[in-house]
Protein backbone atom coordinates (compact mmCIF):
# COMPACT_ATOMS: atom_id res chain seq x y z
CA UNK A 1 0.00 0.00 0.00
CA UNK A 2 1.34 3.35 -1.01
CA UNK A 3 2.32 4.98 2.11
CA UNK A 4 1.60 8.33 1.35
CA UNK A 5 -2.05 7.96 1.26
CA UNK A 6 -2.70 5.16 3.84
CA UNK A 7 -2.75 7.18 7.05
CA UNK A 8 -4.62 4.14 9.13
CA UNK A 9 -0.61 3.65 9.99
CA UNK A 10 -0.81 7.26 12.29
CA UNK A 11 -0.47 6.80 15.35
CA UNK A 12 -3.23 8.10 17.84
CA UNK A 13 -1.75 10.98 19.14
CA UNK A 14 -0.77 11.91 15.83
CA UNK A 15 -4.30 11.69 14.62
CA UNK A 16 -5.54 13.65 17.77
CA UNK A 17 -3.05 16.48 17.41
CA UNK A 18 -3.59 17.18 13.87
CA UNK A 19 -7.94 16.44 14.13
CA UNK A 20 -8.27 16.92 17.75
CA UNK A 21 -12.44 16.89 16.29
CA UNK A 22 -12.27 13.49 14.17
CA UNK A 23 -14.29 10.75 14.77
CA UNK A 24 -13.48 7.00 13.59
CA UNK A 25 -16.46 5.45 12.29
CA UNK A 26 -16.98 1.58 11.58
CA UNK A 27 -18.73 0.29 8.56
CA UNK A 28 -21.65 -0.10 10.36
CA UNK A 29 -21.99 3.74 11.74
CA UNK A 30 -20.82 2.77 15.08
CA UNK A 31 -18.07 4.99 16.51
CA UNK A 32 -14.90 3.65 17.15
CA UNK A 33 -12.91 6.54 18.24
CA UNK A 34 -13.13 10.32 18.61
CA UNK A 35 -10.42 13.26 18.91
CA UNK A 36 -10.12 14.88 22.22
CA UNK A 37 -11.56 17.88 21.71
CA UNK A 38 -14.42 16.44 20.18
CA UNK A 39 -14.85 13.74 23.41
CA UNK A 40 -15.20 16.95 25.33
CA UNK A 41 -18.68 18.12 23.81
CA UNK A 42 -20.01 14.58 23.79
CA UNK A 43 -22.10 12.69 26.62
CA UNK A 44 -18.99 11.90 29.57
CA UNK A 45 -20.53 8.46 28.88
CA UNK A 46 -18.18 8.43 25.69
CA UNK A 47 -19.76 8.16 22.52
CA UNK A 48 -17.56 5.03 21.71
CA UNK A 49 -19.92 2.31 20.74
CA UNK A 50 -22.57 4.33 19.98
CA UNK A 51 -24.09 4.88 16.20
CA UNK A 52 -22.90 8.18 15.29
CA UNK A 53 -26.88 9.32 14.31
CA UNK A 54 -28.28 9.02 17.27
CA UNK A 55 -25.18 11.53 18.78
CA UNK A 56 -25.45 13.84 15.45
CA UNK A 57 -28.15 14.99 13.31
CA UNK A 58 -27.35 15.38 9.63
CA UNK A 59 -28.74 18.48 8.53
CA UNK A 60 -27.10 18.82 4.85
CA UNK A 61 -27.12 16.80 2.56
CA UNK A 62 -30.84 16.40 3.29
CA UNK A 63 -31.79 12.32 2.96
CA UNK A 64 -28.76 10.32 4.28
CA UNK A 65 -29.54 6.96 5.36
CA UNK A 66 -26.65 4.95 5.69
CA UNK A 67 -22.71 6.25 6.40
CA UNK A 68 -21.89 5.40 3.06
CA UNK A 69 -23.61 8.29 2.27
CA UNK A 70 -22.05 10.25 3.89
CA UNK A 71 -18.77 10.00 1.53
CA UNK A 72 -21.47 10.01 -1.51
CA UNK A 73 -20.57 12.34 -4.30
CA UNK A 74 -17.11 12.48 -3.58
CA UNK A 75 -17.78 13.72 0.01
CA UNK A 76 -19.70 16.51 0.03
CA UNK A 77 -19.24 19.06 2.86
CA UNK A 78 -21.25 18.06 5.76
CA UNK A 79 -23.38 20.22 8.04
CA UNK A 80 -24.49 18.17 11.35
CA UNK A 81 -26.09 19.08 14.67
CA UNK A 82 -25.59 17.45 18.09
CA UNK A 83 -28.71 16.14 19.47
CA UNK A 84 -28.60 16.84 22.86
CA UNK A 85 -28.40 20.55 24.33
CA UNK A 86 -26.53 22.72 23.46
CA UNK A 87 -26.80 21.20 19.89
CA UNK A 88 -23.62 22.29 18.36
CA UNK A 89 -23.34 22.46 14.81
CA UNK A 90 -20.00 21.38 13.07
CA UNK A 91 -19.02 21.45 9.26
CA UNK A 92 -17.70 18.30 8.42
CA UNK A 93 -15.77 15.96 6.21
CA UNK A 94 -16.25 12.07 5.61
CA UNK A 95 -13.48 9.70 3.88
CA UNK A 96 -13.64 6.18 3.58
CA UNK A 97 -10.29 4.44 4.75
CA UNK A 98 -8.55 2.08 3.15
CA UNK A 99 -8.53 -1.29 4.13
CA UNK A 100 -11.18 -2.09 7.09
CA UNK A 101 -13.75 -0.46 5.07
CA UNK A 102 -14.47 2.30 8.11
CA UNK A 103 -14.66 6.11 7.69
CA UNK A 104 -12.25 8.85 8.67
CA UNK A 105 -14.83 12.19 9.51
CA UNK A 106 -13.26 15.10 10.77
CA UNK A 107 -15.08 18.17 11.90
CA UNK A 108 -15.33 22.04 12.88
CA UNK A 109 -17.45 23.78 14.38
CA UNK A 110 -17.43 26.80 10.84
CA UNK A 111 -19.78 30.31 11.30
CA UNK A 112 -20.86 29.09 14.74
CA UNK A 113 -17.20 29.29 16.12
CA UNK A 114 -18.06 31.41 18.72
CA UNK A 115 -21.01 30.05 20.75
CA UNK A 116 -19.24 26.21 20.57
CA UNK A 117 -15.88 27.25 22.27
CA UNK A 118 -17.79 29.17 25.02
CA UNK A 119 -20.73 26.77 25.30
CA UNK A 120 -17.98 24.11 25.78
CA UNK A 121 -15.29 26.31 27.25
CA UNK A 122 -12.74 24.81 25.05
CA UNK A 123 -9.15 26.48 24.82
CA UNK A 124 -6.43 27.05 22.83
CA UNK A 125 -4.91 23.78 23.56
CA UNK A 126 -8.03 21.88 22.24
CA UNK A 127 -7.61 23.45 19.13
CA UNK A 128 -4.67 22.03 16.01
CA UNK A 129 -1.71 24.94 15.90
CA UNK A 130 -3.43 25.18 11.78
CA UNK A 131 -6.44 25.49 12.77
CA UNK A 132 -7.35 29.46 12.48
CA UNK A 133 -10.35 29.44 15.15
CA UNK A 134 -7.75 31.11 17.67
CA UNK A 135 -7.09 33.40 14.99
CA UNK A 136 -10.80 33.83 14.09
CA UNK A 137 -11.88 34.53 17.91
CA UNK A 138 -9.46 37.07 18.16
CA UNK A 139 -10.60 38.73 15.40
CA UNK A 140 -14.41 38.47 16.70
CA UNK A 141 -13.27 40.32 20.28
CA UNK A 142 -11.01 42.84 18.86
CA UNK A 143 -13.62 43.71 15.89
CA UNK A 144 -16.53 43.85 18.43
CA UNK A 145 -14.11 46.32 20.61
CA UNK A 146 -13.69 48.49 17.80
CA UNK A 147 -17.41 47.91 17.04
CA UNK A 148 -18.54 49.01 20.03
CA UNK A 149 -16.43 51.96 20.14
CA UNK A 150 -17.81 53.11 16.94
CA UNK A 151 -21.20 52.95 17.51
CA UNK A 152 -20.80 55.11 21.06
CA UNK A 153 -18.58 57.58 18.53
CA UNK A 154 -21.47 57.83 16.60
CA UNK A 155 -23.78 58.47 19.45
CA UNK A 156 -21.92 61.16 20.93
CA UNK A 157 -21.16 62.89 17.23
CA UNK A 158 -24.87 62.53 16.36
CA UNK A 159 -26.49 64.06 19.68
CA UNK A 160 -23.63 67.40 19.32
CA UNK A 161 -24.98 67.73 15.77
CA UNK A 162 -28.25 67.86 17.13
CA UNK A 163 -27.53 70.20 19.85
CA UNK A 164 -25.48 72.54 17.07
CA UNK A 165 -28.70 72.18 14.74
CA UNK A 166 -30.58 73.14 18.12
CA UNK A 167 -28.14 76.22 18.89
CA UNK A 168 -27.71 77.46 15.07
CA UNK A 169 -28.55 80.60 14.16
CA UNK A 170 -28.41 80.31 10.26
CA UNK A 171 -31.17 79.20 7.72
CA UNK A 172 -29.47 76.79 5.78
CA UNK A 173 -30.87 77.38 2.14
CA UNK A 174 -30.59 80.70 2.13
CA UNK A 175 -27.64 81.56 5.11
CA UNK A 176 -29.97 84.48 6.23
CA UNK A 177 -29.92 84.14 10.08
CA UNK A 178 -33.34 81.96 11.09
CA UNK A 179 -36.29 82.64 13.33
CA UNK A 180 -34.45 81.11 16.64
CA UNK A 181 -31.86 84.35 15.76
CA UNK A 182 -34.63 86.48 15.18
CA UNK A 183 -35.71 85.60 18.69
CA UNK A 184 -32.29 85.92 20.51
CA UNK A 185 -31.86 89.44 18.72
CA UNK A 186 -35.11 90.60 19.33
CA UNK A 187 -34.93 89.84 22.82
CA UNK A 188 -31.52 91.26 23.08
CA UNK A 189 -32.65 94.91 21.66
CA UNK A 190 -35.99 94.90 23.93
CA UNK A 191 -33.80 93.91 27.15
CA UNK A 192 -31.37 97.26 26.30
CA UNK A 193 -34.18 99.16 25.25
CA UNK A 194 -33.50 99.73 22.38
CA UNK A 195 -34.83 101.63 19.87
CA UNK A 196 -35.48 100.02 16.09
CA UNK A 197 -38.04 98.80 13.45
CA UNK A 198 -39.35 95.37 12.84
CA UNK A 199 -40.67 94.44 9.18
CA UNK A 200 -42.53 91.69 8.39
CA UNK A 201 -42.22 90.50 5.00
CA UNK A 202 -44.12 87.56 2.45
CA UNK A 203 -43.36 86.48 -0.73
CA UNK A 204 -46.22 87.15 -2.98
CA UNK A 205 -47.12 84.72 -6.15
CA UNK A 206 -44.03 82.64 -4.64
CA UNK A 207 -46.52 79.50 -4.51
CA UNK A 208 -47.51 79.40 -8.26
CA UNK A 209 -43.38 79.08 -9.19
CA UNK A 210 -42.71 76.39 -6.59
CA UNK A 211 -45.89 74.74 -8.42
CA UNK A 212 -45.20 75.64 -12.20
CA UNK A 213 -41.61 75.87 -11.69
CA UNK A 214 -40.88 73.26 -9.20
CA UNK A 215 -39.22 73.38 -6.09
CA UNK A 216 -35.62 74.26 -6.92
CA UNK A 217 -36.70 77.07 -8.93
CA UNK A 218 -38.51 77.70 -5.35
CA UNK A 219 -35.64 77.19 -3.73
CA UNK A 220 -33.24 79.71 -6.28
CA UNK A 221 -35.71 82.22 -6.15
CA UNK A 222 -35.71 82.50 -2.28
CA UNK A 223 -31.93 82.93 -2.24
CA UNK A 224 -32.30 85.46 -5.11
CA UNK A 225 -34.60 87.52 -2.52
CA UNK A 226 -31.96 86.90 0.29
CA UNK A 227 -29.65 88.42 -1.70
CA UNK A 228 -31.69 91.35 -2.00
CA UNK A 229 -32.52 91.92 1.56
CA UNK A 230 -28.81 91.50 2.21
CA UNK A 231 -28.33 94.28 -0.71
CA UNK A 232 -31.13 96.55 0.70
CA UNK A 233 -30.11 96.21 4.48
CA UNK A 234 -27.06 97.73 6.70
CA UNK A 235 -24.88 95.62 8.21
CA UNK A 236 -26.38 96.36 11.93
CA UNK A 237 -29.73 95.03 10.60
CA UNK A 238 -30.68 91.47 11.09
CA UNK A 239 -32.62 89.36 8.21
CA UNK A 240 -33.80 86.39 8.96
CA UNK A 241 -36.09 83.67 7.20
CA UNK A 242 -38.51 82.73 9.60
CA UNK A 243 -40.85 80.72 7.57
CA UNK A 244 -41.47 78.80 3.76
CA UNK A 245 -41.88 82.49 2.30
CA UNK A 246 -41.50 84.49 5.25
CA UNK A 247 -38.78 87.34 6.06
CA UNK A 248 -38.49 89.30 9.30
CA UNK A 249 -36.02 92.01 9.17
CA UNK A 250 -35.03 94.40 11.94
CA UNK A 251 -33.59 97.51 11.56
CA UNK A 252 -31.24 98.78 14.35
CA UNK A 253 -31.91 102.21 15.65
CA UNK A 254 -34.07 103.06 12.56
CA UNK A 255 -37.21 104.41 13.77
CA UNK A 256 -37.78 107.08 10.60
CA UNK A 257 -41.27 106.17 8.92
CA UNK A 258 -40.66 107.55 5.60
CA UNK A 259 -37.48 106.35 5.54
CA UNK A 260 -38.33 102.45 6.30
CA UNK A 261 -41.38 102.85 3.84
CA UNK A 262 -39.19 104.01 1.69
CA UNK A 263 -36.44 100.62 1.72
CA UNK A 264 -39.47 98.57 2.05
CA UNK A 265 -40.79 100.18 -1.39
CA UNK A 266 -36.94 99.50 -2.87
CA UNK A 267 -37.23 96.36 -1.46
CA UNK A 268 -40.19 95.46 -3.15
CA UNK A 269 -39.58 97.00 -6.58
CA UNK A 270 -36.44 94.72 -7.08
CA UNK A 271 -38.06 91.66 -5.71
CA UNK A 272 -40.29 92.34 -8.70
CA UNK A 273 -37.76 92.14 -11.41
CA UNK A 274 -37.68 88.75 -13.46
CA UNK A 275 -35.81 86.23 -11.75
CA UNK A 276 -33.77 83.87 -14.38
CA UNK A 277 -34.19 80.45 -13.30
CA UNK A 278 -32.49 78.23 -15.34
CA UNK A 279 -33.88 79.74 -19.23
CA UNK A 280 -36.93 80.54 -18.11
CA UNK A 281 -38.07 83.80 -15.73
CA UNK A 282 -40.26 84.00 -12.21
CA UNK A 283 -42.08 86.84 -11.25
CA UNK A 284 -42.74 87.41 -7.44
CA UNK A 285 -43.74 90.31 -5.78
CA UNK A 286 -43.98 90.92 -1.71
CA UNK A 287 -46.14 92.39 0.83
CA UNK A 288 -44.53 93.95 4.10
CA UNK A 289 -45.53 95.35 7.14
CA UNK A 290 -43.77 97.44 9.80
CA UNK A 291 -43.88 98.86 13.32
CA UNK A 292 -41.10 100.53 15.19
CA UNK A 293 -40.57 100.04 18.83
CA UNK A 294 -40.68 103.69 19.98
CA UNK A 295 -44.31 103.57 19.06
CA UNK A 296 -45.21 100.95 22.15
CA UNK A 297 -44.96 102.55 25.50
CA UNK A 298 -43.78 98.75 26.80
CA UNK A 299 -42.79 97.07 23.41
CA UNK A 300 -42.91 93.10 23.20
CA UNK A 301 -41.25 90.84 21.04
CA UNK A 302 -44.98 89.06 20.66
CA UNK A 303 -47.00 92.42 20.59
CA UNK A 304 -44.29 93.95 17.77
CA UNK A 305 -45.03 90.59 15.60
CA UNK A 306 -48.30 90.46 15.58
CA UNK A 307 -48.72 93.87 14.82
CA UNK A 308 -46.40 93.65 12.03
CA UNK A 309 -47.97 90.50 10.77
CA UNK A 310 -51.28 92.39 10.59
CA UNK A 311 -49.82 94.87 9.10
CA UNK A 312 -48.41 92.69 6.38
CA UNK A 313 -51.95 91.00 5.74
CA UNK A 314 -53.44 94.51 5.53
CA UNK A 315 -50.52 94.94 2.26
CA UNK A 316 -52.13 91.66 1.12
CA UNK A 317 -55.19 92.58 1.43
CA UNK A 318 -54.44 95.80 -0.07
CA UNK A 319 -53.75 94.17 -3.44
CA UNK A 320 -50.06 92.73 -2.59
CA UNK A 321 -46.89 94.37 -3.96
CA UNK A 322 -46.93 96.90 -0.87
CA UNK A 323 -46.32 98.41 2.34
CA UNK A 324 -48.19 99.12 5.59
CA UNK A 325 -46.53 101.34 8.76
CA UNK A 326 -48.26 99.16 11.79
CA UNK A 327 -48.79 101.79 14.85
CA UNK A 328 -47.97 100.43 17.88
CA UNK A 329 -49.74 101.58 21.34
CA UNK A 330 -49.91 101.34 24.93
CA UNK A 331 -50.08 97.44 25.73
CA UNK A 332 -53.19 97.98 27.64
CA UNK A 333 -55.17 99.18 24.55
CA UNK A 334 -57.37 96.97 23.38
CA UNK A 335 -57.39 98.57 19.48
CA UNK A 336 -53.83 98.57 18.95
CA UNK A 337 -52.46 97.64 15.36
CA UNK A 338 -54.81 99.07 12.81
CA UNK A 339 -53.17 100.13 10.03
CA UNK A 340 -52.78 103.71 9.56
CA UNK A 341 -51.26 104.76 7.00
CA UNK A 342 -50.46 102.65 3.69
CA UNK A 343 -48.45 103.28 0.92
CA UNK A 344 -48.83 101.06 -2.88
CA UNK B 1 -1.03 59.65 17.19
CA UNK B 2 -3.89 57.65 16.98
CA UNK B 3 -6.94 58.38 19.37
CA UNK B 4 -6.56 54.51 21.03
CA UNK B 5 -3.12 56.13 22.27
CA UNK B 6 -4.42 59.49 23.92
CA UNK B 7 -7.41 57.46 24.78
CA UNK B 8 -5.36 55.05 26.82
CA UNK B 9 -3.67 57.75 28.55
CA UNK B 10 -6.74 59.66 30.00
CA UNK B 11 -8.35 56.41 31.17
CA UNK B 12 -5.12 55.56 32.95
CA UNK B 13 -4.84 59.11 34.56
CA UNK B 14 -8.42 59.47 35.44
CA UNK B 15 -8.82 55.91 36.46
CA UNK B 16 -5.80 55.95 38.60
CA UNK B 17 -5.26 59.27 39.92
CA UNK B 18 -8.93 60.72 39.39
CA UNK B 19 -10.84 62.67 37.10
CA UNK B 20 -9.76 65.99 39.23
CA UNK B 21 -6.24 64.99 38.25
CA UNK B 22 -7.02 64.22 34.55
CA UNK B 23 -8.90 67.52 34.47
CA UNK B 24 -5.95 69.32 35.76
CA UNK B 25 -3.41 67.65 33.23
CA UNK B 26 -5.82 68.59 30.16
CA UNK B 27 -5.57 71.86 31.19
CA UNK B 28 -2.22 71.77 32.08
CA UNK B 29 -1.62 70.69 27.78
CA UNK B 30 -4.39 73.54 27.00
CA UNK B 31 -5.95 70.32 25.66
CA UNK B 32 -8.89 72.85 24.94
CA UNK B 33 -11.53 69.80 25.14
CA UNK B 34 -11.74 67.11 27.72
CA UNK B 35 -11.78 63.50 25.81
CA UNK B 36 -10.14 62.00 23.34
CA UNK B 37 -12.10 59.74 21.06
CA UNK B 38 -10.23 56.72 20.42
CA UNK B 39 -11.49 55.86 16.85
CA UNK B 40 -10.22 59.74 16.15
CA UNK B 41 -6.69 61.06 15.48
CA UNK B 42 -4.86 63.65 17.00
CA UNK B 43 -1.46 66.18 16.60
CA UNK B 44 1.24 64.33 17.80
CA UNK B 45 2.23 67.34 19.89
CA UNK B 46 -1.25 67.18 21.93
CA UNK B 47 0.27 63.76 23.08
CA UNK B 48 3.65 65.28 24.00
CA UNK B 49 1.67 67.96 26.22
CA UNK B 50 -0.73 65.92 27.58
CA UNK B 51 2.49 63.56 29.08
CA UNK B 52 4.21 66.30 30.00
CA UNK B 53 1.43 67.53 31.95
CA UNK B 54 0.89 64.73 33.41
CA UNK B 55 4.51 64.12 34.74
CA UNK B 56 4.30 67.95 35.79
CA UNK B 57 1.18 67.41 37.74
CA UNK B 58 2.00 64.22 39.64
CA UNK B 59 5.72 65.26 39.70
CA UNK B 60 6.93 61.60 38.43
CA UNK B 61 9.21 61.24 35.06
CA UNK B 62 7.48 60.57 31.62
CA UNK B 63 9.59 57.49 31.81
CA UNK B 64 7.41 56.30 35.09
CA UNK B 65 4.27 57.09 33.48
CA UNK B 66 4.20 55.28 30.58
CA UNK B 67 5.88 51.89 32.36
CA UNK B 68 3.13 52.22 34.44
CA UNK B 69 0.87 53.21 31.69
CA UNK B 70 1.66 49.75 30.23
CA UNK B 71 0.77 47.77 33.09
CA UNK B 72 -2.96 49.45 33.76
CA UNK B 73 -3.45 48.80 30.35
CA UNK B 74 -3.35 44.88 30.57
CA UNK B 75 -4.35 44.93 33.98
CA UNK B 76 -6.67 47.57 35.37
CA UNK B 77 -9.76 45.99 36.56
CA UNK B 78 -12.34 47.99 34.55
CA UNK B 79 -11.43 46.62 30.98
CA UNK B 80 -10.30 42.79 30.10
CA UNK B 81 -10.08 44.03 26.38
CA UNK B 82 -6.61 44.04 25.46
CA UNK B 83 -5.59 41.51 27.85
CA UNK B 84 -7.52 39.11 26.82
CA UNK B 85 -6.38 40.08 23.08
CA UNK B 86 -2.82 39.47 23.92
CA UNK B 87 -3.37 36.43 25.24
CA UNK B 88 -5.13 34.71 22.04
CA UNK B 89 -1.32 34.94 21.40
CA UNK B 90 -0.58 31.48 23.18
CA UNK B 91 -0.85 28.95 26.21
CA UNK B 92 2.45 29.95 27.63
CA UNK B 93 4.31 32.85 28.30
CA UNK B 94 6.92 31.51 26.05
CA UNK B 95 4.07 31.28 23.18
CA UNK B 96 3.08 34.80 24.19
CA UNK B 97 6.31 36.25 23.69
CA UNK B 98 6.61 34.45 20.45
CA UNK B 99 3.07 36.42 19.58
CA UNK B 100 4.45 39.63 20.01
CA UNK B 101 6.51 39.10 16.50
CA UNK B 102 3.53 39.11 14.82
CA UNK B 103 1.84 41.65 17.33
CA UNK B 104 1.78 44.13 14.38
CA UNK B 105 -0.56 41.97 11.85
CA UNK B 106 -2.79 41.02 14.66
CA UNK B 107 -3.08 44.60 15.26
CA UNK B 108 -3.40 45.50 11.71
CA UNK B 109 -6.43 43.24 10.95
CA UNK B 110 -8.48 45.26 14.20
CA UNK B 111 -7.32 48.56 13.72
CA UNK B 112 -5.59 49.51 10.21
CA UNK B 113 -4.62 52.65 11.50
CA UNK B 114 -3.24 51.72 14.29
CA UNK B 115 0.99 52.42 13.96
CA UNK B 116 1.87 49.86 16.03
CA UNK B 117 6.19 49.28 16.95
CA UNK B 118 7.85 46.89 15.28
CA UNK B 119 8.65 43.96 17.55
CA UNK B 120 11.37 41.05 16.99
CA UNK B 121 12.14 38.82 20.24
CA UNK B 122 15.01 36.83 20.32
CA UNK B 123 14.78 33.67 22.19
CA UNK B 124 18.44 32.60 23.57
CA UNK B 125 17.38 29.52 25.28
CA UNK B 126 17.76 28.84 28.64
CA UNK B 127 14.75 31.14 29.61
CA UNK B 128 16.96 34.07 28.05
CA UNK B 129 14.70 36.56 25.39
CA UNK B 130 15.62 39.93 23.92
CA UNK B 131 12.71 41.96 22.42
CA UNK B 132 13.48 44.82 20.15
CA UNK B 133 10.47 47.46 19.69
CA UNK B 134 11.38 49.96 16.93
CA UNK B 135 8.42 52.72 17.35
CA UNK B 136 7.51 55.54 14.83
CA UNK B 137 7.91 57.77 18.15
CA UNK B 138 10.72 57.13 20.17
CA UNK B 139 10.56 57.30 24.15
CA UNK B 140 7.38 54.73 24.13
CA UNK B 141 9.44 51.52 25.37
CA UNK B 142 8.68 51.56 29.05
CA UNK B 143 5.02 51.20 27.83
CA UNK B 144 6.08 47.64 26.43
CA UNK B 145 8.12 46.91 29.69
CA UNK B 146 4.82 47.57 31.60
CA UNK B 147 2.92 45.55 29.52
CA UNK B 148 5.36 42.90 29.57
CA UNK B 149 5.41 42.69 33.80
CA UNK B 150 1.52 42.55 34.17
CA UNK B 151 1.27 39.75 31.64
CA UNK B 152 4.04 38.15 32.87
CA UNK B 153 1.77 38.30 36.21
CA UNK B 154 -1.16 37.32 33.85
CA UNK B 155 0.63 34.12 32.86
CA UNK B 156 1.93 33.20 36.51
CA UNK B 157 5.32 33.77 34.96
CA UNK B 158 8.73 35.12 37.35
CA UNK B 159 10.38 37.38 35.07
CA UNK B 160 13.01 39.59 35.03
CA UNK B 161 13.47 42.77 32.95
CA UNK B 162 15.75 45.72 31.43
CA UNK B 163 15.25 48.02 29.21
CA UNK B 164 17.63 50.48 27.13
CA UNK B 165 17.85 52.14 24.43
CA UNK B 166 19.92 51.41 21.77
CA UNK B 167 22.23 53.60 19.86
CA UNK B 168 19.71 53.35 16.93
CA UNK B 169 17.19 54.75 18.48
CA UNK B 170 15.31 51.27 19.74
CA UNK B 171 14.19 49.94 22.59
CA UNK B 172 15.60 46.59 23.87
CA UNK B 173 14.23 44.78 26.61
CA UNK B 174 15.83 41.92 27.99
CA UNK B 175 13.64 38.83 29.30
CA UNK B 176 15.10 36.60 31.98
CA UNK B 177 12.61 34.01 32.59
CA UNK B 178 12.70 32.52 35.92
CA UNK B 179 10.13 30.66 36.87
CA UNK B 180 7.18 29.82 34.21
CA UNK B 181 5.14 28.75 36.79
CA UNK B 182 6.05 31.18 39.79
CA UNK B 183 1.89 31.67 39.87
CA UNK B 184 -1.62 30.07 39.13
CA UNK B 185 -1.51 33.89 36.88
CA UNK B 186 -5.23 34.52 35.97
CA UNK B 187 -7.46 32.15 34.36
CA UNK B 188 -8.07 33.14 30.55
CA UNK B 189 -11.00 31.31 28.83
CA UNK B 190 -11.23 31.87 25.11
CA UNK B 191 -14.77 31.97 24.79
CA UNK B 192 -16.32 35.33 26.44
CA UNK B 193 -19.26 34.55 28.92
CA UNK B 194 -22.89 35.74 26.91
CA UNK B 195 -23.63 39.26 27.94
Amino acid sequence: MNATTDITNLSASALDRLMPMHLIVSPAGLVIRTGPTLAKLLPSSGAEGGDLFDLMEVVRPTRVCCIADLCADGGAALHLRLRDHPRTRFKGLAVQLPGSGGYLVNLSFGIAVADAVRDHTLTQSDFADTDLTVEMLYLIEAKTAVMNESRNLNLRLQSARIDAEEKAFTDTLTGLRNRRAMDHVLACLLGQGARFALMHLDLDYFKDVNDSFGHAAGDRVLQVVASVLIAETRSADTVARIGGDEFVIIFDRQEDPSALTAIAERIIERLEQPIAVSDRSCRISGSAGIVISTHYVSPTADLMLADADAALYASKHDGRGCVTLGEGLPAAASDRAKPSERSA
Amino acid sequence: MHGLVNRSIQCFLSDTYGAEVWTDVADGAALGFDRFEALLSYDDALTSRVLLSAADRLEKSVEVLLEDLGTYLVSNAGSDGLRRLLRFGGVSFVDFLHSLSELEDRVRLAMPDLAMPVLSIDDHANGHFTLNCQFEHAGFGPVIVGMLRAMADDYGALVVLHHQETDTGCDEIRIDLLDAGFSNGRSFALGVPAA
